[in-house]
């Protein structure tokens, strides 16, 4: 079957904001899509709140909305555009909700909008408990029997046909209160009695337990013709009960036969088929471990996490795959791109093991829950290659940037036997290296974990080799050849392999050779060169071709600080590359990008970005510069040791990056350039940095130096502060200086420029609505500036000229500024890409990234087409608006601060401020209610501003609520507000409030936050676990005032192509 | 531990360590890219006179069960992977490979580079390889022996003795199926017996005229190894067998002789089809299934003689045949392997076809749709 014939312009939805459980996958998947798409003739038309995406670049579709991904915006766009058919199986589940949502109105009909992909009846049945159920009951596939039931006695009497254990969920309880696993017939009845007397509406869950079976996961795609094909099968290595977002996995599955591998796959695809999907899904599977029964625990109808974790470790692209189904063709009739020779209609087949890490926030969330569940909580993952288990779980551990070199994790050597032993049991973030150290310290075997932790001990003999290598080299008295090739077998780290043994590698080194991914097991040759590293003898390296070579790092795993955006910058630098005539080598480790995709660069090194890992991939590629600037802090790290390996870093030199970072030496350029910046000291211990604090003066900001978004950085009011905050840096063994400034809390405003040595080019000036001490990234940004003279902008100006040039800027540099008493100071410069880069391109219509790496080769500002100076503004305005995660980490203080919080960000863009900032609101999840209450609890440095806010709300008739103290002030000031009883006084007191539903906005500010036992982050938590909109910072509550008083819908605001600004 | 080599055709020697059984082993070497289902290949006759190197680099991970074995025993001569697995886990786990491979007196090698002899096959085309453990140093007899090496009468090697009955796993027994052992896996049996046939398997040079004299509705080609073309008497006696209009259901090295037996060649590919993923087009219906592959040797398309059968079913991704349907007849065969183990199970109805067409026949009027 060919193309669709009565297709012409399609509708693409993305998955909108990065956010826990949704991240850049989305934007790898939408990406291949588009470009699939428009192969084939189709118009495209885009629509994604999310700016820092390659998705939403003007080369990717013909139309493209950054708009809010709500049904009110997309329909308007609909209107406008009126495309032919809608493809919402690459967006996440935000893009399938919203397809279903304009589907079952009828819109779609009405519009004539086809759905591909996947029908709304397939949708249903995969997303619907109760047809999901009756669908899997029709074609025979066992699922996790459950019953919902309101008595005791019912309770047992279900239990009694599905047997024990069962786990019991109260319905309407947060976190699962009064829930549990029943083991027994008592603990049944004891825990069914208190679970329905926790649930609000008196009524519990019965469900099997399946707690500690395997979870095995398909990923399967189906095409019009009924052909049905598996990609790749993945094992969990924690069993059922961790989400698998957040579970370290290996692919292909390890501790299966045949007969269970075959048994699964067919029921993933009699699943696939009796839904339907012309495209791709995945499907979840517990296996019992000790018998062939299993149930379907989820099927996702759509491309997924794990199908862009599949087509990374198999080389297979299976969205551009599914796009090319949806728009009619056949499995049969794709070709295979990867051997350029077979079709896609096959099942790759791996000659290498893979290894999914999660990568975990907890480094920056210190009081945030560490416990792992049902609930994901990871904002990225790496994914590693190896020819072994272990070589690829430690290339893994080493990319996770945990600074951690193999499963030894530093901070447990100063636990007690018992600590570990305990650990052993404790299902969070470090488990596995807790298991590595019981195995060091012998203190338990392999079958007492497996007892504690249902992990397969063909995994645990797994951690329990390389803890034998450990030892093995901790006992060598000389490194000889063999082991030292054992010891590289296994993944170890030269640097490892010599603080361990105290010899030196340098007699025995080796370097590794590479491997080629290539769907087959090289049953054919492949086209592709996509490599992993390996310690054998035989290299797959293609030879160059003569082209001038680059080599670009990437920016590693999603984290907060360090998101997608600088994929966006790496994968457009490698096309800007490209167009100067170079050959480009990615190198990288996060399956969720654009930029690890096999036809990004002309080669692909799938590896860890570590010194060694990168000196392998040097020595067998001998490119003749590298680029540094657009991967983020992980690439800008490896910036000296490229040099060191003779590497020519392209643009802006190493020493300059460090200049900006190093105190002392910062302070001498900017006393050089006569630029002013809040006074500060560079300290090491809690006394110096209490001695710097009270020589600035209070407020003071403490942050330690080479960090990213703000990482440890807090506002410190007292001295108590500062020993609080210097405590927690020391722990996490920051070895560089802490930085001690005064804190000016004026207006924070927002530079990137270009510069090509001589001239600079700032697309814009962008400045935030929250004042300075909210870390940038967690700002409400706004391009052009809103406020700022055209005094102060020529001061920027002139200082961000003199500043790139005293650091020898070639390419991008980012530098805050704050404006406080009428002078401008700065407060950050760095000379590199920036999270507001990909945003700034998009709206400014200014390449960024190409004109950057076109200065990198020698070429000069005024002779392009752009001019120099700052850009003049565009009639539009952007409205960048942060998204956070706060629901999905349990105990986290989600008081806004200098250390950043958020996982994402959205755009809105129009011609109008306030409709600008109302899109950006929408888009970051905001329901814009016009009507109900408001609570305020605010510190007394914000009490004057919540006044004049509470009379905003009040004439918008708002009703509000306060704590006595607010309460007191508002009504003093004749603002009406019923005083309500604070978190610590009995009930009915603020959290029964917030908990009845009858709150619709909380104000909530506080001096102290973090600890989740304060009472001000109770509020702030349970605000979040309602869903309710909690505004940490007066400036954000003003913000959304204007939109609420403004009273513009969505439905009258024009929506932007921005292909057309 | 003791060192292994293999010593190839080429004249290139790779050392690794020894597994299995210790000794010296002659063997053409092949490459399976199935990433699981190591036991069943063992257990597969058709790698008989074959030394099989897996691609997937970690084999033995679920060790092996007295369940999965496809015959009575290992057939292959030598077996080559990246690396064994010690401490296997499975709930269903009786032994180690490494002692199975013992039991079986399999010379075995482990610790090389897989991946790199694979490429080396898929370039040079299969060749003879010499297994060897240290302390069985090959003398240039034996040198010899392996350059000149080529597997003879296997048919004969691995075929049944006498004939085995398995019984219906019905209470009825629906149909009475004759099994032509060339070097039966276990799962045709099963397969057939799970649809209420009672099925005996016969040895491979038993004459067609016994097998219609005693009755049976239909008739199975199983798969097996070797040349297809040295077996000439199977060769003849099949052109007899299909003379009677008895349904036949042919798999593999099956499929292989009943196209000889109509006069179509059969060639050497050049590293064979030895997976679990080849993408097989069905020409009538335009579907493409996934099968499980195993084989050195397939039939010339052009070679089929138009009037007696036609090409049903190729190989996506070299265009190879894989399965032809005859005319007039109830005959179907195919190149691929239906009852799978290890592999894929989407073409098992096939064997509801064979079932179908033993029905036709039995109610009266022969068939060949």
């Amino acid at each position: 079957m060919p193309l669709r014939s009565d297709l012409h312009k399609v509708m693409v939805l993305g998955s909108g904001p990065i956010v826990i459980g949704q991240a850049a996958e989305f934007d790898y998947a939408g990406t291949q899509a588009c470009r699939a798409l428009r192969e084939e003739g189709l118009e495209v038309v885009l629509v994604n709140s999310n700016p820092a995406t390659i998705m939403t670049d003007k080369a990717m579709a013909d139309r493209i909305y950054i708009e809010p991904m709500t049904a009110g915006a997309v329909k308007e766009i609909i209107r406008k555009e009126r495309p032919d058919a809608l493809l919402p199986t690459l967006g996440g589940q935000t893009g399938l909700n919203l397809a279903m949502e304009l589907c079952e109105a009828g819109f779609l009909e009405q519009f004539g909008v086809r759905l591909l992909g996947a029908n709304p009846e397939t949708i249903a049945k995969a997303e619907d408990r109760q047809l999901f159920k009756d669908t899997m009951e029709k074609i025979g596939e066992p699922i996790i029997a459950s019953k919902v039931v309101h008595t005791v006695a019912d309770a047992e009497a279900f239990a009694r046909e599905i047997g024990l254990p069962v786990i019991i969920r109260p319905a309407y309880t947060l976190g699962g209160t009064g829930g549990g696993i029943a083991y027994t017939w008592e603990e049944l009845r004891e825990i069914a009695a208190s679970g329905i007397m926790y649930s609000r509406v008196d009524e519990i869950l019965v469900e099997k337990c399946i707690a500690g079976w395997k979870e095995i996961e398909y990923e399967v795609m189906r095409d019009g013709k009924g052909n049905v094909i598996t990609i790749c099968n993945m094992e969990n290595i924690d069993p059922v009960g961790v989400h698998t977002g957040d579970s370290v996995v290996v692919a292909p599955s390890q501790t299966l036969c045949d007969k269970e591998y075959q048994m699964l796959r067919t029921s993933a695809l009699n699943i696939i088929t009796e839904l339907g999907i012309e495209g791709g899904c995945n499907v979840q599977f517990a296996l019992h471990p000790t018998s062939f029964e299993y149930a379907v625990i989820e099927v996702n109808p759509r491309v997924s996490r794990s199908s862009a974790l599949a087509s990374k470790a198999t080389g297979y692209p299976i969205a551009k795959v599914a796009a090319k189904i949806a728009v009619g063709y056949g499995l049969d009739e794709i070709k295979n791109a990867v051997t350029g020779k077979t079709v896609a209609c096959f099942e790759p087949a791996l000659d290498y093991c893979v290894v999914k890490f999660p990568r975990w926030p907890f480094d920056k969330f210190v009081y945030a829950d560490h416990s792992l569940g049902t609930q994901m909580k990871a904002t990225g993952e790496v994914m590693a290659i190896a020819n072994s288990f272990e070589a690829a779980l430690m290339k893994a551990v080493r990319s996770i940037e945990m600074k951690l070199t193999s499963l030894i994790m530093p901070r447990l050597r100063e636990r007690s036997d018992e600590e570990i032993r305990a650990g052993v049991h404790r299902v969070n973030d470090e488990r596995i290296f807790v298991i590595s150290e019981a195995f060091r310290r012998g203190l338990t075997t392999i079958e007492e974990v497996f007892e504690a932790t249902k992990i397969d001990t063909w995994f645990l003999h797994g951690f329990y080799r390389i803890v034998s290598m450990e030892k093995e080299l901790a006992a060598a008295d000389r490194l000889d050849t063999a082991l030292y090739l054992r010891a590289k077998k296994l993944g170890f780290l030269d640097c490892t392999i010599e603080t361990l043994s105290g010899c030196p590698v340098n007699p025995v080194h080796r370097l590794p050779v590479y491997r080629t991914v290539d769907t087959c097991a090289a049953e054919f040759d492949a086209e592709t060169p996509y490599y992993y590293s390996s310690y054998d003898d035989e290299t797959e390296v293609k030879p160059s071709d003569g082209r001038r070579k680059v080599l670009v790092l990437g920016s590693g795993p999603i984290r907060i600080g360090q998101g997608i955006e600088f994929d966006y910058c790496s994968v457009h630098s490698v096309w800007a590359l490209r167009q100067l005539g170079c050959e480009t080598i990615i190198l990288n480790n996060n399956p969720e990008t654009v930029s690890t995709d096999f036809d990004t660069a002309d080669r692909l090194y799938f590896e860890p970005l570590t010194p060694e890992d990168v000196t392998g991939v040097v020595m067998a590629e001998r490119p003749d510069a590298a680029i540094v600037q657009f991967g983020g802090q992980t690439a800008i790290n490896l910036a000296a040791h490229l040099e060191a390996l003779g590497v020519p870093i392209l643009g802006t030199p190493a020493w300059s990056i460090d200049a900006a970072e190093d105190r002392e030496k910062f302070d001498e350029i900017l006393e050089e350039c006569g630029i002013p910046r809040p006074k500060g000291s560079t300290v090491f211990t809690e006394e110096e940095a209490v001695q710097a604090a009270a020589r600035l003066g209070y407020p003071v900001l403490v942050r330690p130096s080479y960090v990213l978004g703000g990482q440890g950085m807090e506002i410190a009011y007292s001295e108590t502060d500062v020993r609080e905050f210097m405590r927690v840096i020391t722990q996490n063994r920051v070895e560089n200086p802490v930085l001690v400034d005064k804190y000016l809390m004026g207006r924070e405003i927002e530079v990137d420029a270009i510069c090509d040595g001589e001239d600079i080019l700032i697309p814009g000036i962008m400045e935030h609505m929250e004042r300075a001490g909210i870390h940038s990234g967690d700002s409400i940004s706004v391009y052009p500036s809103l406020t700022i003279s055209a005094k102060h902008k020529d001061t920027i100006i002139r200082y961000t000229r003199a500043l790139a040039r005293r650091l020898s800027v070639l390419g991008l540099i980012n530098l805050q500024f704050v404006l406080y008493d009428d002078q401008i100071y700065v407060i950050e410069v760095n000379p590199r890409a920036s999270r507001t880069v990909p945003y700034l391109s998009k709206i400014t219509g200014l390449p960024m990234v190409d004109l950057a790496t076109r200065c990198m080769f020698g070429e000069k500002l005024r002779d392009m087409d752009y001019g120099t100076g700052l850009l003049p503004e565009r009639e539009y305005y952007a409205v960048k608006v942060p998204v956070f995660s706060f629901q999905k980490l349990r105990d986290l203080d989600t008081q806004l601060g200098p250390e950043m919080k958020s996982t994402g960000e959205v755009l809105g863009v129009s011609k109008s401020f306030r409709t600008a900032l109302l899109k950006g609101l929408l888009g970051a999840g905001f329901q814009m209610k016009h009507e109900g209450a408001v609570l305020i609890s605010v510190r007394d440095s914000d009490k004057q501003e919540a006044i004049e806010l509470g009379e905003r709300f009040e004439k918008l008739g708002f009703a509000l609520y306060a704590t006595s103290g607010t309460a007191n002030l508002l009504n003093r000031h004749m603002i009406a507000a019923n005083a309500i009883r604070n978190v610590d006084e009995p009930s009915p007191n603020i959290i029964n409030l917030i908990e009845s539903g009858k709150i619709d906005y909380v104000i909530a500010s506080s001096v102290k936050g973090r600890h989740p036992e304060l009472g001000a982050v109770q509020i702030r938590r349970t605000a979040v676990e309602r869903a309710i909109p909690c505004l940490t910072s007066m400036d954000t509550a003003e913000a959304l005032l204007r939109c609420l008083e403004g009273d513009i819908r969505i439905e009258n605001c024009e929506m932007v192509d921005i292909n057309a600004i | 531990m003791k060192k292994a080599y293999l010593l190839l055709a080429d004249g290139s020697l790779l050392s690794g360590q020894a597994v299995g059984a210790e000794g010296c082993a002659i063997g053409e070497v092949v490459f399976n890219t199935g990433m699981a289902g190591y036991q069943e290949v063992l257990t597969d006759p058709s790698y008989y006179g074959q030394m099989v190197c897996m691609t997937y680099p970690l084999i033995g991970n679920y060790g092996i069960n007295f369940d999965d074995y496809e015959s009575r025993k290992s057939w292959v001569s030598g077996f080559i992977m990246r690396e064994l697995c010690e401490y296997p886990s499975n709930w269903r786990c009786k032994l180690t490979l490494d002692d199975y491979l013992k039991r079986q007196h399999v010379v075995g090698l482990a610790g090389i580079d897989t991946r790199s002899l694979t490429r080396r096959i898929r370039n040079a085309g299969v060749m003879n390889g010499l297994l060897y453990t240290e302390g069985y140093e090959p003398d240039a007899g034996k040198i010899e022996e392996m350059k000149s090496y080529a597997i003879r009468n296997a048919v004969a090697a691995v075929t049944c003795a006498e004939p085995i009955r398995y019984p219906s796993d019905t209470d009825e027994i629906r149909f009475r199926v004759a099994l032509y052992d060339y070097g039966v896996k276990y799962n045709i049996e099963r397969e057939l017996c799970r649809r209420g046939c009672e099925v005996t398997a016969v040895p491979a040079l038993t004459p067609p005229e016994t097998l219609l004299a005693d009755g049976y509705d239909g008739v199975m080609l199983s798969n097996g190894p070797g040349d297809p073309a040295e077996n000439h008497e199977i060769i003849e006696n099949l052109r007899r067998l299909m003379g009677s209009g008895i349904p036949i259901f042919g798999i593999c090295l099956g499929h292989q002789l009943l196209s000889l037996a109509i006069g179509a060649k059969t060639e050497k590919l050049r590293y064979g089809h030895r997976g679990v993923n080849h993408p097989v087009k069905d020409l009538d219906t335009g579907r493409t299934y996934i099968t499980s592959q195993n084989h050195g040797y397939a039939v010339v398309g052009s070679s089929v003689p138009e009037s007696l059968a036609r090409v049903r079913y190729v190989n996506l991704n070299d265009g190879t045949v894989e399965g032809l349907e005859y005319r007039e007849r109830p005959i179907f065969t195919v190149q691929y392997h239906p009852e799978v183990c290890p592999g894929p199970m989407d073409t098992a109805y096939l064997f509801d076809r064979f079932i179908q067409n033993m029905e036709q026949m039995k109610g009266g009027a022969p068939t060949c749709r």
